[in-house]
């Protein structure tokens, strides 16, 4: 298990980085390298070049501007647990990343690797799928910015040119008093889920006023439902609401493979959901 | 003499080395002049080979050379040999070290590449050519037997390896005359080794010196000295190997892998030191593993509980080839009736090839498949009756006053099963009293009223330990006073330098840190038989016990002569002999060892044999019998299926205890090894015999965070079989736990009347029986 | 041509300067070309965690890290975990005490994980230690041993025992 030959690139700059993905085939960018790395290992990806963006200046860190929480794609998923303005204004978010692996690979583990693994599975996509987040890349003609419903563009593909480099992710968080649930059912802690469900809620009243509900897992990359976050507005926020949802959950476009099947996902998906807006719903700040 | 370790919790002396960084495992060796080896390995489940192409893999730059079958040589175009010839064995299929011209498993060796380095070696893999012809492949071992069914192997006529059968009692009687006959049929799936330490050989070859040696991760270097002289035709003594720190083995590493041949062979060969280390990838498809059993079982009872007779038959899958005889589908019969008295049995196994990875046994061999289908028809007449399942255990026990208990069932060699000791009841009740049995129903009801599902569940067991015949130790005093301890007892973690360093210092006077330990390296000792089966306390703490007195006596004894003093009056401690009541009078076993080893022109004093040494090969007369019962107390999520065990209660008993922080080790260990089995380890192959499972995100070991705190309480009773009441430990954690744990989950959901019919028990199949419950009720009160 | 660099890292205290093919892992650099064998590999794919080192201060596992990307680093090794003169830091200490290992193989990868997990939590109960070795697998122990070391392992290093 040791990785096939390449040459190593180790670029300062984003634009050093881009123009070395424009100028060499059969590249491979290295983030925090705990999906590539094994890939590498096993021999299952055989890059003529890898391009390390652990040296690369200016794409780490968290920001807050006008609402928007914006993340630099290389920003390691322990920094994102322990960043107090997203455990402030996104605190769904270091609650999920308990669930990401092991304090070990999470001391590696970028936002933006995880985004461009797409794994189906993997939580930072669930939550940016919640979030509606915007995904800046950057490519040799400067930047585009993408909305997440347009980045997963099939299993585990996300819309990014061979010559473009995720830099940032934007998005507007919620109102403060907002409630948030993330449920996921592994079969160990630190598994790949096999479905994982972000739940964000705000509350006027007793009704429900906005919600974002999204699965992780159940199909080729996580989706959103929709359905039922529209039936949920207006509604009272209990558990014969919730129970509405988690009915629609169940009937998931859902995948099976060599383990489980897709209907077990759906079923999955729904006390998934449930526990996820049980949990939001409890933490809505009623004040 | 003094006692002042056995029995005591010695730290280890393995430990500061380990703990620092300083073990030294295969891996760590690095020779002169070493060359790395990879081996190129089938994709396919079931082919002819054509024809295989290393002229690129041959060219690449730092790949020394590339080696198919024929290029080992004219004398070495043959199969591998048997380990353990039995008769049973109908068809006697081993492998090639590296595939003639078909190959029957993913993951059986072709060729290997002797390069520079890993990474090297690797490239060339990817530069061979292999043209396969597909073969279908037998993968389900439920169908191999019927007609129509491809062939393992293309040259055979069936799939049926052999066939084996444990008879004894009236068994139609036992039938005709019983209350309710039950019935039950599961599958049990026991995974892999998964040793933290992968396999991994060295080897080197001086013709004009030490002949070869060998460096192998192993649990028994004199079966592979043994074997490997055997096939290549050559002497034993011309042949080293050692089997240095080792990183777990649990079965599979007792056996004799290709590797084993072909490693020392190309090495001779390339007159240069050649190491292959197995990576993970590997081990999935290379290193044996023990999967599945089919079992179809009915059980004769009273209806107070009394079982009278169990028959039935199980269905063995064997893999492709026989590494290692008959011992796993023996060893899953030989537990039966487990720890009761059952007047008849009647089980028959068929062995069953199939075109995976070849099996041998993992931790507990057949005897947790064994103990798990006693258990499991315990449960079902506990069931069926309405009786507590603790009640029907107590109808059913072996009682104490019965020891030594015939079975009536037969070992391999045709000598009764002999239970030698033990109270099975006694062991119930410590049990059940530390998992606060009795109070569970209250646990039990409240937490339903919160909507929670909590299950308890029993389960008991005997483990034949200590297989003889024997595990050799000598143990010699040196000039400085120090005692070399020697043994050819492999150590994989079990702790063995200090056990029987704690046996020896106790017995000589000295002081445990004064004993040099040397084992598992057949030039140091001369032969041993291996680190399987729990046999290592049972037979190398006797021999060491007996060395150790031997040696004791000829001190005092030459003592006596110098100090002139009488025999009685001596003692020795810390390594000094003494005159009891003149302390002043001693002279040290140094001194002793000198003048039985005295320098040219002096003599041996009259009446001595040279050397302060004595060898033992003293063992046990017998299996000694451990027991246990294990308690599991289980919640199950009906939202998804998912079983968390919650507690877990052990009371085992292995006799004697040498070093009682061992032994706990040893149980807590085989506990999380046995509920891997029951909720996690799966090795999945597709329909094409495509290993699915390949790395460790999709074949689950057991993690810290799912396994409970395990509780442990003991029962010594003596062994009679063995001069210090000692029983082996290794393997009683795991044999009881997946019967335990599942009876648990069934209980948790006894409203939903859940029958479990395999295991690993996964969180879809069981939400499936849950849903389907519910179904079926729902269906029932619409018609 | 293999792609050879030349990299600077201070392991244990000690600085290398050593060249390397870029394709090299971490792990294989401390173990072929630094001796030091301690750090074992275990999965070579990042879930066993036997290779766990500390970079920087924190646990990584050097199967999934390139030698080359250690350039300018500090590492831990399991063998500079021990005081200068030999003596045991209070984990090995307290899993030498408490039967925390068998076989020794998943051992340094638990003591370096863990000690980058006491310095950030000090004062951790039973099921916190038990997800930090989540990422640790150890087919001996049954993780016992490892736990009651550890929670013995913070007392002493907090000075409460």
């Amino acid at each position: 298990m040791k990785p096939a030959p390449f040459i190593y690139h180790n670029p300062l700059t984003p634009e050093d980085a881009v123009s070395l993905l424009a100028s060499n085939e059969e590249a491979k960018i290295l983030a925090g390298g705990q999906s590539l790395m094994p890939m590498l290992n096993m021999r299952f990806v055989v890059p003529d070049h890898v391009i390390d963006l652990n040296n690369v200046t200016g794409i780490d860190g968290v920001t807050n501007r006008d609402n928007l929480l914006e993340i630099g794609a290389m920003t390691r998923q322990c920094d994102l647990m322990a960043n107090d303005l997203v455990k402030s204004k996104a605190p769904i978010i270091p609650e999920a990343l308990e669930h990401v692996g092991h304090f070990q690979t999470r001391n590696r583990c970028t936002i933006g690797g995880s985004l461009c693994h797409l794994d189906p599975a993997a939580e930072l996509p669930c939550l940016m799928a919640a979030y509606d987040a915007n995904l800046t890349v950057q490519g040799p003609e400067g930047q585009r910015e993408i909305p997440f419903i347009e980045w997963p563009l099939a299993y585990m593909i996300p819309n990014l040119a061979p010559d473009e480099l995720l830099t940032k992710i934007s998005f507007r968080y919620w109102s403060l008093n907002h409630g948030f649930g993330f449920e996921e059912f592994a079969r160990r802690h630190g598994d790949f889920a096999i479905v994982a469900v972000a739940a964000l809620l705000e509350v006027d009243d007793g009704k429900i006023t906005r919600a974002a509900i999204s699965i992780g897992g159940a199909n080729i990359s996580p989706v959103r439902l929709v359905k039922a976050e529209e039936a949920l507005i207006g509604m009272l926020a209990n558990e014969d609401t919730y129970k509405v949802a988690a009915d629609i959950a169940q009937e998931i476009e859902s995948i099976s493979d060599a383990y489980v099947t897709s209907q077990y996902r759906q079923r999955l998906a729904g006390t998934l959901v449930q526990r996820a807006l049980v949990k939001a719903g409890d933490r809505v700040n009623r004040s | 003499m003094g006692v002042r370790y056995l029995g005591a919790e010695v730290q280890r002396m393995e430990d500061p080395r380990l703990l620092t960084g300083h073990g030294r495992y295969v891996d760590d060796i690095k020779l002169e002049g070493m060359l790395h080896a990879a081996f190129l390995r089938s994709s396919q489940a079931h082919a002819k080979i054509h024809s295989i192409d290393i002229t690129a893999a041959s060219d690449l730059v730092g790949v020394h050379r590339v080696f198919t079958l024929a290029d080992l040589g004219v004398n070495y175009q043959k199969p591998m040999n048997q380990l353990y010839p039995a008769p049973v064995i109908e068809q006697n299929k081993t492998q090639y070290p590296l595939a003639k011209d078909e190959v029957c498993y993913v993951g059986e060796t072709i060729a290997v590449v002797i390069a520079d380095s890993r990474a090297i070696a690797e490239d060339a893999l990817a530069l061979i050519n292999v043209e396969y012809k597909t073969l279908p492949a037998v993968i389900d071992v439920r169908t191999a037997l019927e007609e129509g069914s491809p062939l393992a192997h293309s040259d055979t006529e069936s799939n049926l390896m052999g066939k084996m059968r444990s008879k004894f009692g009236d068994i139609e009687d036992a039938f005709n005359k019983a209350d309710h006959v039950f019935s039950a049929g599961f599958m049990q799936h026991r995974g892999g080794c998964h040793s933290m330490e992968t396999r991994g050989v060295i080897a080197r070859d001086d013709p004009w010196g030490d002949g070869l040696t060998i460096w192998t991760s192993a649990q028994s270097p004199y079966l592979i000295r043994r074997a490997l002289a055997n096939w290549l035709g050559e002497p034993e003594e011309k042949i080293r190997v050692i089997a240095p720190d080792v990183g777990g083995g649990f079965g599979p590493k007792a056996g004799f892998y290709p590797e084993e041949i072909v490693i020392p062979l190309v090495a001779r060969i390339m007159e240069r030191p050649v190491k292959w280390i197995e990576d993970r990838q590997e081990h999935f498809v290379s290193t044996t593993t023990q999967r599945d059993q089919y079992w179809d079982l009915e059980v004769a009872c009273n209806v107070d509980g009394k079982i009278l007779g169990l028959r039935g038959k199980v269905t063995h899958e064997n893999g492709a080839y026989i590494p290692y005889g008959i011992l796993l589908p023996n060893s899953s019969l030989t537990p039966l009736p487990g720890a009761y008295s059952i007047p008849a049995i009647d089980v028959g196994v068929d062995i069953i090839f199939t075109n995976t990875v070849p099996n041998s046994p993992v931790r507990g061999a057949g005897r947790p498949c064994g103990i798990y289908a006693v258990e499991r028809m315990v449960q079902v007449v506990s069931r069926k009756l309405g009786i507590d399942p603790a009640v029907v255990r107590r109808r059913n026990y072996v009682r104490p006053e019965q020891m030594p208990y015939e079975t009536g069932a037969k070992l391999r060699g045709g000598d009764p099963v002999v239970y030698d000791s033990g109270d099975y009841e006694a062991l119930l009740d410590k049990v059940l009293e530390l998992s606060d049995y009795e109070s569970f129903k209250d646990r039990q009801i409240a937490a339903r009223k919160e909507g929670r599902f909590l299950g308890i569940g029993i389960s008991s067991c005997i483990e034949d330990t200590g297989m003889g015949p024997y595990e050799g130790t000598t143990v010699r005093v040196d000039a400085s006073g120090k005692v070399i301890v020697k043994t050819g007892a492999a150590s994989q973690g079990q702790g063995h330098h200090t056990m029987i360093s704690m046996i020896v210092a106790d017995n000589l006077g000295v002081k445990p840190e004064d004993i040099i330990f040397e084992s598992a390296d057949t030039a140091k000792f001369p032969h041993g038989i291996g680190a399987i089966g729990s046999r290592i306390a049972a037979n190398v703490a006797p021999s060491a016990f007996d060395a150790a007195s031997k040696v004791r006596e000829k001190a005092i004894k030459l003592a006596a002569e110098i100090l002139e003093t009488a025999e009685a009056d001596l003692d020795i401690e810390s390594g000094i002999v003494r005159v009891n009541g003149a302390p002043d009078v001693s002279i040290s076993l140094g001194e002793l060892a000198v003048k039985l080893t005295p320098p040219s022109s002096t003599r041996v004093p009259t009446g001595f044999e040279p050397l302060l040494e004595a060898t033992s090969f003293e063992g046990s007369a017998g299996s000694p019998i451990a027991s246990g019962s294990n308690v599991a107390e289980v919640e199950v999520d009906n939202g998804t299926g998912e079983v968390k065990v919650l507690r877990y209660s052990v009371a085992h008993d292995c006799g004697i205890m040498i070093n009682p922080m061992i032994v706990h080790g040893q149980i807590v260990g085989g506990v999380v090894h046995g509920i891997g089995n029951a909720l996690f380890e799966r090795m999945i192959y597709d329909k094409q015999g495509q290993p699915l499972t390949m790395n460790y995100g999709e074949y689950l070991l057991p993690l810290a965070s799912e396994m409970p705190r395990i509780d442990v309480t003991h029962m010594e009773t003596p062994s009679p079989l063995n001069s210090l009441g000692v029983k082996g430990a290794g393997e009683g954690g795991t044999i009881p736990a997946a019967a335990a744990v599942i009876a648990a989950i069934e209980n948790a959901l006894e409203e939903f009347s859940v029958e479990i019919d395999y295991y690993p028990v996964d969180p879809q199949y069981l939400l499936g029986l849950i849903d389907s419950s519910i179904d079926s009720k729902s269906s029932s009160r619409l018609s | 041509m293999p792609d050879i660099r030349e990299i600077q890292v201070s392991v244990n205290g000690e600085d290398h300067s050593a060249k390397v093919e870029t394709r090299t892992s971490l792990g294989d650099f401390l173990r072929q070309n630094l001796g030091l064998t301690g750090t074992h590999l275990g999965c070579e794919h990042g879930v066993c965690g036997a290779c766990t080192v500390i970079l920087d201060g924190e646990a990584v596992r050097s199967c999934l890290m390139l030698a080359v990307q250690a350039n300018g680093h500090e590492v831990t090794t399991v063998e500079g975990l021990a005081g200068e003169e030999g003596e045991l830091h209070p984990l090995q200490e307290a899993f030498w005490k408490h039967h925390g290992l068998q076989c020794g193989f998943c051992t340094p990868g638990m003591l370096t994980s863990l000690v980058a997990f006491l310095r950030d939590n000090p004062n951790p109960s039973e099921r916190d230690i038990r997800e930090a070795i989540s990422g640790n697998i150890c087919r001996c122990t049954g993780y016992q041993g490892i736990v009651d070391a550890t929670l013995e392992a913070a007392k002493v290093m907090q000075g409460r025992v």
